[in-house]
């Protein structure tokens, strides 16, 4: 393998990784769960810590830490019109930076991106802005992708926060 | 005190089955609160294990005044106020940390001891012939009236005069107890950080909700029936999923609630679950239960795994079950404004399972992103918008009320549907804004 090819397939990767990453706010944005839950890996983990230096696992609060059930869970609660939270209707939209490939190498089966963002909820005459930092852990390869871990680190994790009623 | 209006008392807005909307929306009664009841009340502070090391410390805010409880030796914590002793700046200014051997102004470098007491203050000398001596700055930190580390938890009561903290809270230290006891080496700790809500609504809100009974079927029938759907989709025979065991519960009917039981006590606390709880039903882990058998017995460990009330008020500022094992502490910060902190704990050494249960409870019913919160959180605040509606100025808690319960005292009742252990935070809320409380 030439140099030249090797760039060509890192940046390909790279540029598959990022559309991936957008295209994963994207159905969020549209409400397409269905779509976002087959994104996963079936032992996927959505994860939001109370700060950016816990420790990954379940033996200390954090502010989400779900796995497909959880989630599944979720979105199913969404469907239900007695989910009074939602009335009037919540809307979120993700504004992202570029992607960043924290860890990314062709033939590699985990790739790491870093993925700084806005996330802006509203409901009613209510809008709050909240800013986070996305860990994608990604598995597979381009066009087979799966993700086995979104991690969301918010800027103010550890402040006292309203309900943030969808997913960011 | 700014709180002259109520020159006749509060009893007026207290009726012995409904209560008035003032009591929530009128920011003169909140102002009236922060100055009697919460100064007269023992309020939560902390739990040692936040602070493990000699000058380590957390920071609160109870009722505006900002406080540090400190680890000032291996085995004492003390409470202070953070608050220079000289012009009033705070001396610390994280929620969590550790200050050194001593607590230094960042201001003009006045340094107290870890007691509070003054250590040194620059340019000395310039003090001679002074009364900084005989006067409160040169005292060293104020301290809250009293404070008392309880088995681990430490509460403190702002004002000097007041009742002491075993008659003020009674039967109801029998759940801290309890959490101890849980404890094979006696030791509990918290586990990481708190999940903080900030809701917008009144405290008292939020506190009533803590032991109402009858509005998980309605107000968190979406979660309820979303968790009931999912766990069908889960094979027969596995493992028990721990989230379907906590969050199915939420389903249960009128009729569980109206057998489980509670007790009413003096100063507004209460237990609500006295028989059993939606937290009754919890696998059980028999390592963990066979220490405890050889610590209590097997008596005695069937008799502390018995009791797992729904919800323990230590009134008012704390909420508590025993397994799992899980605080909410509350905080006003304005009349339609409230802080809840919700602190996970385990025992020291304890199987993962009961920090995992801890964790998962909290976070799946406690955190800002929880979907049994949200329903709570959304009708708390649509409750304080509600009340501002003219046309009925009277919130209902008649459910069960009979009138010989005015003279009660602690008393136990079958039903946990019966509001009475909602009226008896009021009555507990009259006593603390009254004169003579």
């Amino acid at each position: 393998m030439t140099s030249q090819q090797m760039s060509t397939d890192t940046s390909t990767l790279h540029a598959a990784l990022s559309a991936f990453v957008y295209h994963e706010a994207m159905l969020l944005d549209t409400r397409r769960y269905d779509e976002w839950l087959s994104l996963y890996a079936e032992d996927g983990l959505y994860w939001m810590p109370l700060s950016p230096d816990q420790p990954l696992g379940d033996e200390a609060p954090s502010l989400l830490y779900e796995d497909l059930l959880l989630l599944r869970l979720r979105m199913q609660r969404y469907g239900n019109p007695r989910a009074h939270s939602l009335h009037p209707a919540v809307r979120g939209l993700r504004i992202l930076q570029a992607p960043q490939i924290a860890q990314a190498e062709p033939g590699s089966t985990v790739h790491q991106t870093r993925t700084p963002f806005l996330y802006v909820e509203t409901q009613g005459d209510a809008q709050r802005t909240l800013a986070a930092t996305a860990h994608h852990t990604i598995e597979g390869e381009p066009g087979a992708f799966k993700l086995r871990m979104k991690k969301v680190v918010l800027l103010n994790a550890d402040a006292s926060l309203p309900a943030i009623q969808l997913l960011l | 005190m700014k709180d002259g209006s109520f020159q006749q008392g509060f009893g007026h807005l207290v009726g012995p089955d409904q209560v008035h909307r003032d009591l929530y929306i009128d920011p003169d009664v909140y102002r009236a609160e922060q100055a009697r009841l919460w100064t007269r009340a023992w309020v939560y502070v902390g739990h040692e294990s936040q602070t493990p090391a000699v000058g380590d410390y957390t920071t609160t805010d109870i009722a505006g005044q900002s406080m540090i409880m400190l680890r000032s030796s291996g085995n004492e914590v003390t409470v202070l106020m953070n608050r220079c002793a000289h012009k009033g700046s705070q001396l610390v200014h994280e929620h969590a940390g550790n200050c050194g051997k001593v607590l230094r102004c960042p201001y003009h470098a006045w340094t107290y001891r870890l007691d509070g007491s003054l250590l040194s203050i620059p340019l000395k000398n310039d003090y001679e012939g002074t009364n900084l001596s005989a006067c409160p700055s040169g005292k060293g930190l104020a301290s809250p009236g009293a404070y008392v580390n309880y088995k681990g938890f430490v509460f403190a009561r702002i004002s000097q005069d007041g009742p002491d903290f075993e008659s003020y809270f009674g039967e109801a230290l029998a759940t801290l107890d309890n959490m101890v006891a849980r404890a094979p080496d006696g030791e509990l700790s918290v586990l990481g950080s708190p999940l903080r809500n900030r809701i917008g609504c009144n405290w008292k809100l939020y506190l009533e909700n803590v032991n109402d009974t009858v509005h998980p079927i309605s107000t968190h029938e979406s979660a309820a029936s979303a968790a009931k759907h999912v766990a069908e989709a889960l094979p027969e025979g596995g493992d028990t999923v721990l989230a379907m065991e906590q969050l199915l519960p939420f389903g249960a009917g009128y009729s569980f609630y109206s057998e489980m039981g509670a007790r009413v006590l003096p100063h507004g606390h209460s237990i609500l679950g006295t028989k059993f709880s939606i937290h009754t039903g919890y696998a059980p882990l028999p390592d963990y239960q066979a220490e405890l058998e050889a610590r209590h017995g097997k008596e005695g460990a069937q008799q502390i795994l018995a009791f797992s009330p729904q919800n323990t008020v230590l009134y008012p500022s704390l909420a508590a079950k025993a397994s799992p094992m899980i605080l909410r502490v509350l905080r006003p910060l304005a009349v339609n404004e409230t802080l809840i902190e919700t602190w996970a704990f385990a025992p020291k050494n304890a199987p993962a399972r009961l920090r995992q249960r801890a964790a998962s409870y909290a976070r799946l019913v406690f955190s800002p992103m929880s979907v049994v919160a949200h329903d709570d959180v959304h009708l708390f605040e649509s409750q304080q918008r509600g009340l501002a509606c003219d046309g009925n100025e009277w919130l209902s808690l008649h459910r069960g009320y009979q009138e010989s319960e005015l003279q009660a005292g602690a008393s136990s009742m079958e039903s946990g549907n019966n509001e009475w252990v909602i009226r008896n935070q009021h009555r507990g809320w009259l006593n603390l804004m009254g004169d003579a409380a």
